[in-house]
């Protein structure tokens, strides 16, 4: 039985917006799932379904085995959820959120105190835990939302962009203590916009654009099935037009960004010099070259035809 | 069983979320407290008035209003610190447990029916330093005290409403001058039968006036099953409004979030 499954999962909003169109999607128990978009693809949306905080339009979902509108108590019951920005109350104090969250998930008085301690210990808030929350760091915020979400052992574990804003040290510890709770049997789902973090994470990896699946697979499936390298050039001057027409003639144009030209090659290193001396008998003096093996941003360009960081910046170069 | 448990300590919460918030009681005290002082200080004489009740000075018969304003402002305190729980995501948090979602209504609301008593608690020490008689002497107070509990949890009710269905905090207080308009066309500041129309019918059917009037029996008069069960009347109305409001609130944000 899979921890997660969707039909056809849809949720429109009153004046008519459809923020999830029909989404599809299977995750087994004891895997980390990715779920990759762009902000406003739906990824929250739909977190905010299979948690039962809101209710499909269309189309089904269950968790752990429970229907998310049939049997939303037992689902709440069977998951933890950190939800984005981690909704803390900055008046009250760690341990304070620690007893709050052991008594909403009904754990026994006596085992309140010791297991919230231990879970504080785990992410490292000790020292922290008497202190109110408006005092806490991003980083020593959402490592105990991440507490918070334990406090009930769940067997499935929601993490709503998990690492969004936190600094790299910050996101590494969030990064390990989530490989940790896997390692333990915990299924895993995490939206994220970064690509780097779906890459290290996940077992799996969903990509949603404009409320539908785009792809999905494992990492290195979603990259063998682009299968060819990118090369990243830039050139001196003003006149890129030229520039992607030479291009155009070793591969496939991709979106340019910032100026730089893009081309998927199937060649690999063995094109890179040809490529360079065609561009210099244009004319063309290479300022910056780099060869990239295929990535999930190129997955997600593939799929929807923009970049994923920083889409609003691309623009698809003309060859 | 846990059902009681989740309430009592999201009622703890709550408390503890007013009391560290000084923009959430600062205004439930300071701001009735200063309008008992004016009011007594400048209106004193009202009480030669012919047809004035009969009572031993003008702060006697102010102080029920000023209890009833400060109960009318928990519940809008209250309705402004659920709609900030709202903006901070905070209540998606408990609305993803495995709770009755209702506790999160119900649990804001034990904990303005202990600010009510608080208030009513601060007000009763007020006027007694200030000379003001008790009538209905520490039962009086008590019942006056178990009143406006109720009064502000019905009043809260009407702030939950407001917070869950807008889910912002500047809404809700923006109902603040409304409260006053309310409470004025009431009998809580002045005698019904020297109200001026078409202001005394209003005052007639304004359910306020049953609770002023069931707060303010204690105090001038004594202790009046009659006038209690008036009182506990405009509380049920109140109550009524408000559980249907909030109930609807909730569902709509559970529905449309």
């Amino acid at each position: 039985m899979p921890a997660i499954e969707t039909r056809s999962l849809e949720r429109t909003f009153s004046g008519g917006i459809t923020a999830v169109a029909g989404v599809d999607l299977e995750v087994k128990a004891g895997d980390i799932y990715a779920f990759l978009g762009p902000n406003g693809a739906g990824k929250t949306t739909t977190v905010r379904m299979l948690t039962t905080l809101l209710q499909p339009t269309g189309g089904s979902a269950s968790v752990g085995g429970h229907d998310v509108v049939k049997q939303a108590k037992e689902v709440r019951r069977s998951i933890g959820v950190a939800l984005q920005e981690a909704a803390l109350d900055p008046l009250m104090t760690g341990a304070e959120l620690m007893r709050l969250q052991s008594t909403l998930h009904a754990i026994p008085r006596a085992e309140v105190g010791p297991r919230s301690d231990a879970l504080l210990d785990r992410v490292g808030l000790t020292r922290a835990a008497h202190r109110r929350v408006g005092t806490y760091s991003g980083g020593m915020r959402r490592r105990l939302d991440l507490a918070m979400a334990l406090v009930h052992e769940p067997r499935v574990l929601f993490l709503d962009e998990p690492t969004t804003g936190l600094d790299p040290v910050s996101r590494q510890a969030i990064w390990e203590e989530v490989r940790n709770l896997n390692d333990e049997g915990t299924t895993v789902f995490l939206t994220t916009q970064y690509l780097e973090e779906a890459d290290q994470l996940a077992d799996r990896v969903g990509i949603i654009d404009d409320g539908r699946m785009a792809a999905e697979g494992t990492p290195a499936e979603l990259k063998a099935e682009i299968g060819r390298s990118r090369l990243e050039i830039r050139v001196s001057g003003e006149d890129n037009a030229s520039a992607a027409e030479v291009l155009a003639r070793f591969g496939e144009p991709q979106p340019t960004t910032n100026g730089t030209l893009s081309v998927a090659i199937e060649g690999g290193a063995t094109l890179v010099a040809p490529i360079v001396r065609a561009l210099d008998e244009a004319g063309l003096a290479v300022e910056a070259l780099d060869l990239h093996e295929p990535t999930l941003d190129d997955v997600f360009v593939e799929k929807t035809g923009r970049h994923l960081e920083g889409a609003e910046e691309v623009e698809v170069a003309a060859p | 069983m846990n059902d009681l448990r989740v309430v009592a300590m999201l009622a703890r919460r709550s408390l503890r979320q007013t009391f560290r918030r000084p923009q959430l009681l600062a205004p439930i005290l300071v701001f009735p407290t200063l309008f008992l002082v004016a009011n007594v200080g400048g209106g004193g004489s009202a009480t030669r008035l012919p047809g004035f009740p009969h009572v031993h000075g003008f702060l006697d018969f102010q102080l029920p209003a000023a209890m009833m304003q400060a109960a009318m402002l928990v519940g809008v305190s209250s309705g402004i610190a659920l709609a900030l729980d709202v903006e901070l995501g905070f209540i998606d948090r408990l609305i993803a447990a495995p709770i009755r979602r209702s506790s999160v209504v119900t649990g804001r609301l034990a904990a303005t029916g202990v600010l009510g008593a608080f208030v009513g608690v601060w007000f009763l020490a007020v006027g007694l330093i200030g000379g003001a008689h008790v009538q209905g002497g520490v039962l009086g107070a008590l019942a006056l005290l178990v009143l406006l509990a109720l009064a502000a949890m019905s009043f809260g009710g009407i702030g939950a409403a407001i917070a869950l269905k807008s889910g912002r905090a500047s809404v809700v207080q923006g109902i603040f001058p409304l409260v006053l308009v309310i409470l004025f066309l009431s009998s809580a500041f002045f005698p019904r039968q020297l109200m001026q129309e078409p202001a005394r019918t209003v005052a007639e059917w304004n359910p306020l006036s049953l609770i002023a009037d069931g707060l303010r029996e204690p105090v001038i008069s004594g202790l009046s099953a009659s006038k209690l069960a008036t009182g506990l009347g405009g509380v049920a109305i109140v109550a009524v409004l408000g559980a249907l409001l909030s109930a609807w609130g909730l569902r709509s944000r559970l529905r449309d979030a």
